[in-house]
C-alpha cells in the first residue's frame, strides 16, 4: 500500500524542478527584503507597484517564453513595442478611437509576426537574423514616426488611463490617518490575462502540447506528425501579438512615446524567461515561471535602489550578478540530473 | 571542358557567394546613382598630411572595427553554435582600462600606450576567458551566458571611470585613430589588415582551423577523437576578447575619449549579422572569416551609402533592415532550391523546344 503511493508521486521534470526553484528563491529574496529594509517592502502596494511598471514586460516575456519552448528566439520584441505605443500615441492624438487604437496594436504585432513566422518557418532562415532585422526595422520605423517625444491627449483614452482598481483590504493607513487603499492598473489586469490564455494553451491545448514537443526535438516531432513548420509559425504569431497587446499596456502606464522607449526589453524579457526555468534550446520552460522570473528581476533592481546603493552603476552590476547565479545554479541543477539518469 | 566551365559558378565562391553578390549590388546601384561616388582625392588634414579621402576610404575606415570584431565572432560562432552578444560592452570595458592606464601617467608616451593595450587586452580576455567558462565548463547556451556581462558590462566601464567620461588628447592616440604621420591610409584599416594576418597566421601554423570545424561540426565526435573541446571553447572566447580590446581601443582613439554608453554600441548586433551575411552558419561547423570580414565591410556600405542618400542616422535601422531581410531572403536555402528547380525546369523546356 505505502508503496504505491510512493509509485505514484512522480518526480519533478525539468520545467517544473527550475520553476520551484525560481518561485522559492523570490519567496526568500522578499521575505529577506521585507525584514532587512523594511520601508515600503511591507506594504502590499510593493507589489502592485512592481506589476503595474512592469505588466508590459510580463506579457512580452509570455511571448517571448512560447517562442523559446518552441526552440527559436525573438528579439524584436521591445522594438515592435516601441513601435506599438508611437503610433498609437499619433492616431489618439489625431482624433481616434480608443477600440481602434488597440486593433492598430495588435494589427502591428500580427505584421511582424506573419512575416517572422513565414521567413523563419517557410523560408527555413535563422531566427535570430530574422529577428534582428524585425528590431532594427521596428526601431527605424518609431524615429521615422517621430524623433520628438510624444504625450497622449485624448480624453477618452485618459479615463481609461486613471481607471485603477482599489482594493481596500490590502491598503494601509497613513500618517495622516487615512486609508490608502492598494491600486492596481488595467494593464495588470491585462497580463494576468495572457498569462492565464498562454498557461491555458501551453498546458492543455493540442497546440501547446506541439511547441513542447517542437522544441525538444524537431526530428521526433516532425515523426509524430506535427506539422512542425505550422507550429513554429504559430508561435511567432503569439509572441508578435502578445507584443502589441504590451505595447498597448505600455502606452497605458506611461502615457507618452518615445523613440527609446522600451528600450533593452528584449533583453530584459530573455532574462525573465531564463529566471523563470526556460532553456533557450527549447523543450523546457513554462508562462508562470516567466511571471516569477520577471518579479524576481524587478525585485532585484528594487531591492538594490532601496538599499541606498545611489551610483548609477550598482543597478545593472548586481542584475549581471544574479542573472550570473541563476544560470549557473540551473547549469548545475540540470547537470546533476543528467549525469543521475545516466547512472 | 564543359563540364569544369559548369562547375565553375557552383565551385568558384561557394560560400562567399552571397556577400560578393551583395558587395557588387551595392557597387553597381551606387555608381548608377552617381558615377563618382567612389572617387578617391587626397587632401590634407590638420597636421598638414597628405591623407586619402573619398566615401571609399570612410567606408572602408569606418568598417574597422567591425571587421575586427567579425573576426573573432566568426571563431566563437564556428566553435559554440552560438554568439557573444556581450562584445560591445566589453569594449567599453577595455576601452576603459586603455584610458585609465594612460591617465594614471604623468604623460603619454609610445611606451604607456603599449603598456595600456597589454592592460586592456588581458582585461578583455579576462572577460573572455569567464564568458568562455560559463560556456564550455558548465554547459550553458553562449547568448544566456553573454547575457550577464551585456547587461553589467557598460556599468563596469561607468564604475572602473568612476562616473566620468575623460578625454586623452596625445599625438600617438590621435595616430592611431586617424592618420599615422606619412601614412595616407587610415590607421584602423592598417590595423585591421595586420589583425587578419595575424589569425591568417594562426590558422596557418596551427590546426586551431580544423579543431574549431570539428568542434562546431560535432562536439562528441571531436571528444571522442581526442580534441579538447573546452579548451578549444574557452580559447575561442579568449581570441574574441583579444580582437574586443583592438576594436575597443580604435573606438576610443577616434574619439579621444571613453564614453561608456556610446562606445561601439549594438555592434554586437552589427557583429553578429557581419558573420551571418558572410555566408556562415550561425548554428556553428564550417567558417570563413573572410566572408564575415566582407560581410562587415557590406554592413558599413549599406551605412554610408543610405547616408548619401540623405537618410537621417536614427532612420537608418529601418532601410537596412528591409536590405537585410532580403539577403537572407536571397540566400534562404528553400529559396535556392525553388530557384534552382525552375532553371531546371526552363532549361528542360528549352530542350524539349530545340528537339521539336
Amino acid at each position: 500500500m505505502n508503496e504505491n503511493v510512493k509509485k505514484k508521486r512522480e518526480p519533478l521534470n525539468d520545467t517544473q524542478l527550475l520553476m520551484t526553484i525560481t518561485i522559492c528563491i523570490f519567496i526568500v529574496m522578499y521575505l529577506l527584503a521585507m525584514a532587512l529594509l523594511k520601508g515600503g517592502f511591507l506594504h502590499a502596494q510593493q507589489i502592485f507597484d512592481l506589476l503595474n511598471d512592469n505588466a508590459s514586460l510580463i506579457i512580452v516575456s509570455c511571448g517571448l517564453t512560447v517562442v523559446m519552448i518552441g526552440g527559436g528566439i525573438d528579439i524584436s520584441v521591445g522594438a515592435v513595442t516601441s513601435l506599438v505605443v508611437m503610433s498609437c500615441i499619433l492616431y489618439l492624438n489625431k482624433g481616434g478611437n480608443v477600440l481602434l487604437a488597440l486593433m492598430l496594436a495588435l494589427g502591428i504585432g500580427l505584421a511582424f509576426g506573419l512575416v517572422h513566422g513565414f521567413l523563419i518557418s517557410y523560408l527555413e532562415i535563422q531566427p535570430f537574423i530574422v529577428t534582428l532585422a524585425g528590431m532594427f526595422f521596428a526601431r527605424g520605423m518609431t524615429t521615422i514616426l517621430s524623433v520628438n517625444p510624444q504625450k497622449v491627449d485624448h480624453e477618452g483614452f485618459e479615463t481609461l488611463r486613471n481607471t485603477k482598481i482599489e482594493i481596500p483590504w490590502l491598503g494601509y493607513v497613513a500618517k495622516n490617518g487615512n486609508l490608502v487603499p492598494a491600486r492596481m492598473e488595467l494593464g495588470v489586469v491585462i497580463a494576468f490575462f495572457c498569462i492565464i490564455v498562454v498557461f491555458v494553451i501551453l498546458m492543455f491545448h493540442r497546440l501547446g502540447r506541439n511547441f513542447y514537443a517542437m522544441g525538444g526535438n524537431q526530428q521526433s516531432a516532425l515523426m509524430l506528425g506535427i506539422n512542425v513548420k505550422k507550429t513554429r509559425f504559430l508561435s511567432y504569431i503569439i509572441s508578435g501579438l502578445l507584443s502589441g497587446i504590451s505595447g498597448f499596456v505600455l502606452m497605458m502606464h506611461t502615457g507618452a512615446g518615445n523613440a527609446t522607449n522600451a528600450a533593452g526589453m528584449e533583453m530584459n524579457a530573455i532574462a525573465s524567461s531564463i529566471i523563470g526555468g526556460t532553456l533557450l534550446t527549447g523543450g523546457v520552460g513554462n508562462v508562470a515561471g516567466t511571471f516569477f522570473g520577471t518579479m524576481t528581476l524587478t525585485t532585484i533592481k528594487k531591492i538594490v535602489v532601496s538599499s541606498g546603493l545611489k551610483d548609477p552603476w550598482w543597478q545593472s552590476i548586481t542584475t549581471g550578478g544574479m542573472l550570473c547565479f541563476f544560470i549557473l545554479l540551473q547549469s548545475i541543477v540540470l547537470g546533476k540530473r543528467q549525469k543521475k539518469k545516466k547512472a | 571542358m564543359k563540364e569544369n566551365l559548369k562547375k565553375m559558378p557552383k565551385g568558384g565562391l561557394g560560400q562567399l557567394t552571397i556577400p560578393v553578390i551583395a558587395v557588387a549590388l551595392l557597387v553597381i546601384f551606387n555608381l548608377i546613382r552617381d558615377p563618382g561616388f567612389f572617387s578617391i582625392s587626397i587632401t590634407h588634414n590638420n597636421y598638414g598630411n597628405a591623407v586619402l579621402a573619398g566615401n571609399l576610404i570612410s567606408i572602408i575606415n569606418g568598417a574597422s572595427e567591425l571587421a575586427i570584431l567579425a573576426i573573432g565572432m566568426t571563431l566563437v560562432t564556428a566553435a559554440t553554435k552560438g554568439q557573444d552578444i556581450s562584445v560591445g560592452a566589453a569594449a567599453a570595458i577595455a576601452g576603459s582600462v586603455f584610458v585609465k592606464v594612460l591617465k594614471s601617467g604623468a604623460d603619454i608616451t609610445g611606451g604607456t600606450v603599449i603598456l595600456a593595450f597589454i592592460c586592456a587586452c588581458i582585461v578583455a580576455m579576462i572577460f573572455g576567458a569567464f564568458n568562455g567558462t560559463l560556456v564550455a565548463v558548465f554547459n550553458i547556451q553562449p547568448m544566456i551566458a553573454t547575457l550577464i556581462l551585456y547587461t553589467c558590462g557598460r556599468s563596469i566601464a561607468y564604475w572602473i571611470n568612476g562616473g566620468a567620461t575623460p578625454t586623452v588628447t596625445s599625438p600617438i592616440i590621435n595616430a592611431i585613430g586617424s592618420f599615422a604621420p606619412g601614412i595616407p591610409i587610415p590607421m584602423p584599416v592598417i590595423i585591421v589588415i595586420v589583425v587578419a594576418i595575424l589569425f591568417k597566421l594562426l590558422f596557418h601554423f596551427t590546426s586551431l582551423e580544423i579543431l574549431t570545424q570539428s568542434v562546431g561540426i560535432n562536439q562528441s565526435a571531436a571528444r571522442l577523437n581526442g580534441i579538447n573541446t573546452t579548451f578549444i571553447k574557452l580559447l575561442s572566447f579568449i581570441l574574441l576578447g583579444c580582437c574586443v580590446s583592438v576594436a575597443g581601443i580604435i573606438g576610443v582613439s577616434r574619439l579621444g575619449l571613453i564614453n561608456h554608453e556610446t562606445l561601439l554600441l549594438d555592434v554586437e548586433m552589427d557583429a553578429i549579422l557581419a558573420v551571418a551575411i558572410g555566408g556562415n552558419s550561425l548554428g556553428g561547423g564550417k567558417f570563413k572569416i573572410s566572408g564575415s570580414i566582407i560581410g562587415a565591410y557590406v554592413i558599413q556600405m549599406l551605412t554610408i551609402t543610405l547616408y548619401a542618400m540623405k537618410v537621417s542616422s536614427t532612420d537608418v535601422k529601418a532601410y537596412k533592415a528591409i536590405v537585410i531581410v532580403l539577403l537572407v531572403v536571397i540566400g534562404s536555402p528553400v529559396v535556392k532550391e525553388r530557384f534552382e528547380k525552375l532553371m531546371k525546369k526552363r532549361k528542360a523546356l528549352l530542350k524539349g523546344g530545340e528537339k521539336a
